[in-house]
C-alpha cells in the first residue's frame, strides 16, 4: 500500500464485498470513460477495463463535404484542443490542394498553436491534475478540483494561473477568431496577416507566459519533485509503470517540434525502429478494435497486436509528452532545454537507463513542454516575417492530403482524399489519444492490481487509480471520433492473453 | 434490418396508394390559368390541393419541407413565364430557390423529381391540365414520400 | 446565505463549452462564492452514484452541453432533469444537434463498417464491433447503446433555456450568470421559461463589415480570393450565413475574416436554418439584364456553385431541422447524391 495514501485527511479505507468496482464517470479529463474494476476470490484485483463509450461519427459524416469545410468541422472533434485539429487539417489541405504556404503564414500558424498549447497544458496541469498532488489523491472528493486547488495555493497563484491561460486564449482569439473552434487555417495560408500593435501585444503576452511556465516548473519541483512522497509514486516501478514503445515528431536535428517534423518511433530500450513522414505513416501506425470500448487501439504495425501487454514483443506505443521527451534530443528553447537536461539527470541519477517508462513523469514533462511553447511563441512573436502580409499561396486542383503534428496528446493524423470539384471522398483520422488507449488500459490496470489489495478500497485509493490515466491527459471526444452501430455482426471472444477463443456470428 | 425489409417489398401502387400531391400556384398566371382549366372542365387527376400565393417568390423553401415532412408525395411551384412576372423579377427569384432546393432534397435522400417548378401563364388552362397529369404520373412512378414508410 | 448547486454535463460534445466555462476565467471564483458545484466531469470528482443519491430538485441549475445520440446521454439527460430545477441546453450541439448532427445524413450501418472495416489503419480481420454488452473473462461489461438518430436535448426532456453558440460566448454566459446572481441575492426574477440568451437579431446586425450592393455575382471560395477584412462577405461571393444566423456571438469568425457558419442557429422567426440561407441566398444573386435568356441549365450551373448545400446550410442545426434526418426512397435515383 503506497504510504501517501494512508493519513491523507478523512479518507477512509472500508472493505468491499462485491468483486466489481465500477468508477463512472471518470473525472478530470476530456471526454466520457469509466473503469470497470475485478476483484479475484482473494479481494486481489483480476482485472481492469478502461472504457471509452462515446463517438460520434467524424470520420463518416465528413464525406460529401467540401473539403476545405474540414478544418471548421473536424475543430469540433474536441473543444479543449480544437487548435490542433484544426491547424493539423489545415496542413492536410495543403497537401489536398497541392499548396506550400508562405513562410508568413507558416509562422503565423505556429504562433497561434503555440499559444494553443499553452491554453492546454495549463488546462490540463492546473484545471485537471494539480488538485492530485497540491492536495494529494486521497484528498477529500469535494475539493479535489480547481477550486480546492487555489484555495490551497492561494488567491494570487490562482489569479496568475488564470491570467495565462487566459493570455493564451486571447492570442488565439486575435489570431483566429475564437479560440475555442478557431478560423484562421486556409489551405495554402492563414485567413489574415497581424498589424505591428497587435505583435507587440503577443510578444507582451508571451513574455508573461515565459515567466508563468518558469514559475510552474519551480512548483512542480518545490511541491511535487520535492517531497519523497510524491517522487517515490513518480519513480516506483511497481505502480505506475509500463515498458512501451515511444512516438513523437522531430525536426532535422531530432529536436522537438509541435507543428511540423519527422515522426520518430522508438523500442523501450530506445532503439529508433521507424522514421517516416505523411502517408507513409500507414505502414506504421495500424488500429485495432475490441467489443468493450467504443475507441480503438493502436499499435505499431511492424510488431503487431498482441494484446493489452506491455514490453518489446507488443505494438503498444505511447504518444505524449514522456514520448516526445525520450524519442527527441531535447527542445530548441534553451530554458525548455535546461528543464529537458534536469529531468533527464534526475532519472539517471536513481538508475534509470534508457527511455523513462515511469507514467507519472509525463506530468513533469508537461510543464516542461508549456515552457518551450512559451518560449517559442516569444522567438516567433519578434520573428521579423510574423508582420509580412503575403499569407497566401493559390491553390491548385483537388487531390489526396495528409496532415500530421503532435497535439498536446499524442502524434495526430489528418488524412483526406478530394475529388476534382472540392468534394470529401475519404478520411481517416489517427487521433491523439487514440494512439493511448492501449497504454492507458495497461496503466489502469497495474495500478489498480498494485493499489487495490484484500479488498480494501477507498474514494483516494480509486481516484488513485484514475491518476493512472489522468497522466495522459486523456481526450476522449478526440479518440472517438467514430461511430459504430447498434448491432453487433460478429462477436469474437478472446481469452486474457489476446488469442482468439471463439468467434460467434450474429445475423441482423 | 428494417431497411432490407422494405427494399423487398412489393410497390404500394398495388394497395391503391394515391399520391398526395400540393400544388404552389401564384395569383396573377398560375392560379388564373388553374381557374381557366376548371372553367373549361378539362379532365384531370383529383388527387391535388391549391395553395394561392401572390407570386411564386413567397413559395419559402420551409414550406416545400414541411409539406414532404408532413408526408406531401409530390410539391408542385407554378408561376408566371420569365419575363412576365408581375412584381418584375419574382420568378426569377424562384427558379433559383427551387434549384437549389433539389440539390439539397437530394442529399436529403429524396429523389429530386419530388418537387418541380413550372410556368403557366393566366391563359394556360391546357398546360395546367398537362402539368397536373404529367407531374401525377411521375410520382406515381416514384413511390410514396419515403417519411411515409418510416 | 445558503449556496445554490449547478451541475454540468456533456453529452455526445467535444468539451468546447466546458472550456467556455472556464474562459469566464477569474469570475469562476465569484460562481465559487454563490454555487457549489454538484457535478461536472471535466473539473469536479462527483461521479453519477452521487447524483442519483441527490433528492429530486436538489440542483439548482444544470447546463447540458452535446446532442443525445446514446443511450448514456439520454439517461443523463433524464437523471439530470429529475435532479434539477431549471436545465439549460448549453450550446449548439444541446440546441440544435451541432456538427455532431451531420451523422444524421448517413446510416449506423454505414458508420459502422465503414470506421471498424474500411479506413485505411483499420485491422480487423475478424470483423469485430463494439458491442453493447460483452462478457469478458470475470463477467460482463457495458458500454451505451449507439442511437441511430442525433437528437437535440429538448427532444428528449423539457428545457427551461437555451443558450446556442459554439461554444457560447463569454459575454452571454456571464450574461446567464448574472441573472443567476441578482437572483440568487436580491431575488429578481429569471427570464420567462424557454427564452434563447442571446440576440433576437441576426448576425448582419452585429458585424462591423461594410455593406453597399447587397448581390452576389459569383461564389467564391474562401481560400481562392483575398478576403477584404472591411467589405461583406456575400457582395465578396463568399457564402456568409450571416443573414440567417442569430446574433450575439460578436461576430468573431468574421473578425478572423472568415464567413459565419451558422452556429448561433436561427433566429425565433424561422423554423428552418438551412431552407432559410437557402432562401436568402437564392434572393440575393444578381439578376442580369439577359436572365430570362438562361436555361435551366444555366441557373442549375450558377446555383450548384454551392458544392454542398446540405452540409454548408446546416452545419450545425441537422437534427433540429424540418426534415432532420436522411430518409431512403425504395426506388433508386439516376445519379445518387452522397451526403
Amino acid at each position: 500500500m503506497c504510504p501517501i495514501l494512508m493519513g491523507q485527511g478523512p479518507d477512509k479505507i472500508e472493505k468491499v464485498t462485491e468483486k466489481r468496482i465500477t468508477i463512472d464517470p471518470i473525472t478530470r479529463l476530456e471526454g466520457h470513460g469509466k473503469i470497470e474494476i475485478f476483484l479475484d476470490d482473494n479481494g486481489n484485483v483480476a482485472n481492469a477495463y478502461w472504457q471509452v463509450p462515446e463517438l460520434r461519427g467524424f470520420e463518416k459524416f465528413c464525406i460529401g463535404r467540401s473539403v476545405d469545410e474540414l478544418n471548421k468541422l473536424t475543430s469540433r472533434l474536441c473543444g479543449v484542443c480544437p487548435g490542433a485539429h484544426h491547424i493539423c487539417s489545415t496542413k492536410a489541405l495543403d497537401g489536398v490542394f497541392g499548396v506550400e504556404p508562405p513562410e508568413t503564414a507558416k509562422k503565423l500558424r505556429e504562433l497561434f498553436y503555440m499559444a494553443h498549447y499553452i491554453h492546454s497544458h495549463i488546462a490540463h496541469f492546473y484545471a485537471l491534475a494539480a488538485a492530485d498532488f497540491v492536495l494529494g489523491p486521497g484528498a477529500p472528493k469535494a475539493e479535489r478540483n480547481i477550486l480546492g486547488v487555489v484555495a490551497a495555493v492561494g488567491v494570487e497563484i490562482g489569479g496568475e494561473v488564470i491570467k495565462h491561460r487566459s493570455y493564451a486564449q486571447k492570442i488565439q482569439e486575435m489570431l483566429g477568431g475564437k479560440a475555442t473552434h478557431p478560423v484562421c487555417g486556409i489551405p495554402g495560408g492563414f485567413s489574415k496577416s497581424i498589424s505591428e500593435d497587435e505583435r507587440a501585444k503577443i510578444e507582451a503576452m508571451a513574455k508573461s507566459c515565459v515567466e508563468f511556465s518558469k514559475f510552474t516548473n519551480q512548483l512542480f519541483a518545490d511541491v511535487v519533485l520535492k517531497n519523497k512522497d510524491y517522487l517515490a509514486l513518480i519513480t516506483d516501478p511497481g505502480i505506475y509503470y509500463n515498458e512501451t514503445y515511444y512516438l513523437g515528431t522531430v525536426d532535422k536535428n531530432d529536436k522537438i517540434n509541435f507543428y511540423d517534423g519527422t515522426q520518430k518511433m522508438i523500442s523501450p530500450t530506445g532503439e529508433e525502429v521507424a522514421r517516416y513522414t505523411g502517408k507513409d505513416y500507414l505502414k506504421y501506425i495500424a488500429e485495432h478494435t475490441l467489443p468493450w470500448s467504443y475507441e480503438k487501439f493502436c499499435y505499431f504495425k511492424p510488431i503487431g497486436w498482441k494484446g493489452l501487454v506491455d514490453g518489446k514483443d507488443s505494438g503498444i506505443y505511447r504518444a505524449t509528452p514522456l514520448a516526445r521527451l525520450n524519442v527527441s534530443k531535447g527542445f530548441t528553447t534553451p530554458l525548455a532545454q535546461a528543464e529537458y537536461e534536469k529531468y533527464f539527470g534526475t532519472f539517471r541519477d536513481l538508475g534509470v537507463k534508457g527511455p523513462i517508462h515511469h507514467t507519472m513523469a509525463t506530468h513533469w514533462a508537461r510543464v516542461i513542454e508549456m515552457l518551450y511553447a512559451s518560449e517559442k511563441l516569444l522567438e516567433l512573436s519578434q520573428d521579423p516575417e510574423i508582420t509580412g502580409k503575403h499569407v497566401r499561396n493559390p491553390v491548385k486542383e483537388p487531390g489526396e492530403g495528409v496532415g500530421i503534428l503532435e497535439a498536446p496528446r499524442g502524434t495526430l493524423v489528418h488524412h483526406y482524399v478530394a475529388d476534382k470539384n472540392g468534394i470529401t471522398k475519404d478520411v481517416n483520422l489517427v487521433v491523439g489519444t487514440t494512439n493511448n488507449n492501449a497504454p492507458m488500459n495497461l496503466s489502469v490496470r497495474k495500478a489498480a492490481t498494485a493499489l487495490i489489495k484484500n479488498w480494501q478500497v477507498s474514494d483516494g485509493l480509486l481516484n488513485a487509480v484514475e491518476m493512472a490515466y489522468r497522466a495522459y491527459d486523456p481526450c476522449n471526444s478526440c479518440a472517438t471520433h467514430t461511430l459504430p452501430g447498434q448491432m453487433p455482426i460478429d462477436a469474437v471472444i478472446r481469452r486474457a492473453d489476446g488469442s482468439v477463443y471463439r468467434t460467434l456470428s450474429r445475423s441482423c | 434490418m428494417a431497411e432490407e425489409a422494405q427494399a423487398q417489398s412489393a410497390p404500394v401502387e398495388a394497395e391503391g396508394w394515391e399520391p398526395k400531391l400540393l400544388v404552389f400556384c401564384c395569383n396573377w398566371c398560375s392560379y388564373a390559368g388553374a381557374d381557366l382549366a376548371g372553367v373549361s372542365r378539362l379532365q384531370m387527376p383529383t388527387n391535388f390541393r391549391v395553395i394561392r400565393t401572390m407570386c411564386s417568390a413567397r413559395v419559402d423553401p420551409e414550406f416545400v419541407l414541411r409539406a414532404f415532412a408532413k408526408g406531401a408525395d409530390g410539391v408542385l411551384v407554378l408561376g408566371c413565364h420569365p419575363a412576365d412576372c408581375h412584381y418584375i423579377g419574382g420568378n426569377y427569384r424562384t427558379r433559383r430557390r427551387i434549384a437549389l432546393l433539389r440539390v439539397l432534397l437530394e442529399q436529403y435522400g429524396f429523389n429530386p423529381d419530388r418537387l418541380k417548378l413550372e410556368w403557366v401563364s393566366a391563359s394556360e388552362g391546357m398546360k395546367f391540365q398537362q402539368t397536373i397529369k404529367e407531374f401525377d404520373r411521375t410520382i406515381r412512378e416514384l413511390g410514396p414520400n419515403p417519411i411515409n414508410e418510416e | 446565505m445558503a449556496k445554490i448547486r449547478i451541475a454540468q454535463y456533456w453529452a455526445a460534445g467535444c468539451g468546447g463549452c466546458d472550456v467556455a466555462l472556464l474562459d469566464i476565467d477569474e469570475k469562476i471564483l465569484g460562481v465559487a462564492e454563490i454555487a457549489d458545484i454538484a457535478f461536472w466531469p471535466i473539473a469536479v470528482d462527483a461521479k453519477v452514484k452521487d447524483v442519483e443519491a441527490m433528492p429530486d430538485g436538489y440542483i439548482t441549475a444544470t447546463l447540458i452541453n452535446g446532442a443525445i445520440r446514446n443511450s448514456e446521454n439520454e439517461h443523463m439527460a433524464k437523471l439530470l432533469r429529475q435532479k434539477s430545477a431549471l436545465i439549460v441546453s448549453f450550446g449548439s450541439c444541446a440546441c440544435f444537434g451541432g456538427v455532431p448532427g451531420l451523422a444524421n445524413m448517413t446510416s449506423k450501418k454505414e458508420i459502422l463498417e465503414y470506421v471498424y472495416w474500411h479506413t485505411p489503419t483499420s485491422d480487423n480481420v475478424e470483423k469485430v464491433l463494439p458491442t453493447p454488452h460483452y462478457k469478458v473473462p470475470e463477467g460482463e461489461i457495458e458500454i451505451p447503446v449507439l442511437y441511430d438518430t442525433v437528437y437535440t436535448l429538448d427532444q428528449v426532456i423539457d428545457v427551461d433555456y437555451y443558450m446556442p453558440g459554439c461554444p457560447p460566448t463569454t459575454n452571454l454566459i456571464n450574461e446567464f450568470l448574472g441573472m443567476v446572481e441578482k437572483h440568487v441575492k436580491e431575488g429578481a426574477p429569471l427570464p420567462p421559461k424557454g427564452s434563447v440568451i442571446a440576440s433576437q437579431k441576426t448576425l448582419c446586425d452585429e458585424c462591423a463589415r461594410k455593406r453597399t450592393t447587397k448581390k452576389v455575382e459569383k461564389i467564391y471560395m474562401p481560400y481562392e480570393i483575398d478576403i477584404d477584412p472591411e467589405k461583406c462577405m456575400l457582395e465578396q461571393g463568399i457564402i456568409c450565413l450571416g443573414p440567417s444566423t442569430r446574433a450575439g456571438c460578436g461576430a468573431k469568425c468574421l473578425e478572423g475574416n472568415q464567413p459565419c457558419r451558422g452556429c448561433m442557429g436561427p433566429t425565433a422567426e424561422v423554423l428552418d436554418q438551412g431552407g432559410s440561407m437557402l432562401s436568402a441566398l437564392a434572393s440575393i444573386f444578381a439578376i442580369g439584364n439577359q436572365e430570362s435568356q438562361l436555361s435551366e441549365d444555366d441557373i442549375l450551373e450558377l446555383m450548384t456553385q454551392v458544392k454542398d448545400p446540405l452540409g454548408t446550410f446546416y452545419a450545425f442545426t441537422m437534427p433540429a431541422s424540418i426534415i432532420k434526418k436522411k430518409v431512403k426512397e425504395k426506388k433508386a435515383t439516376t445519379a445518387p447524391k452522397e451526403a
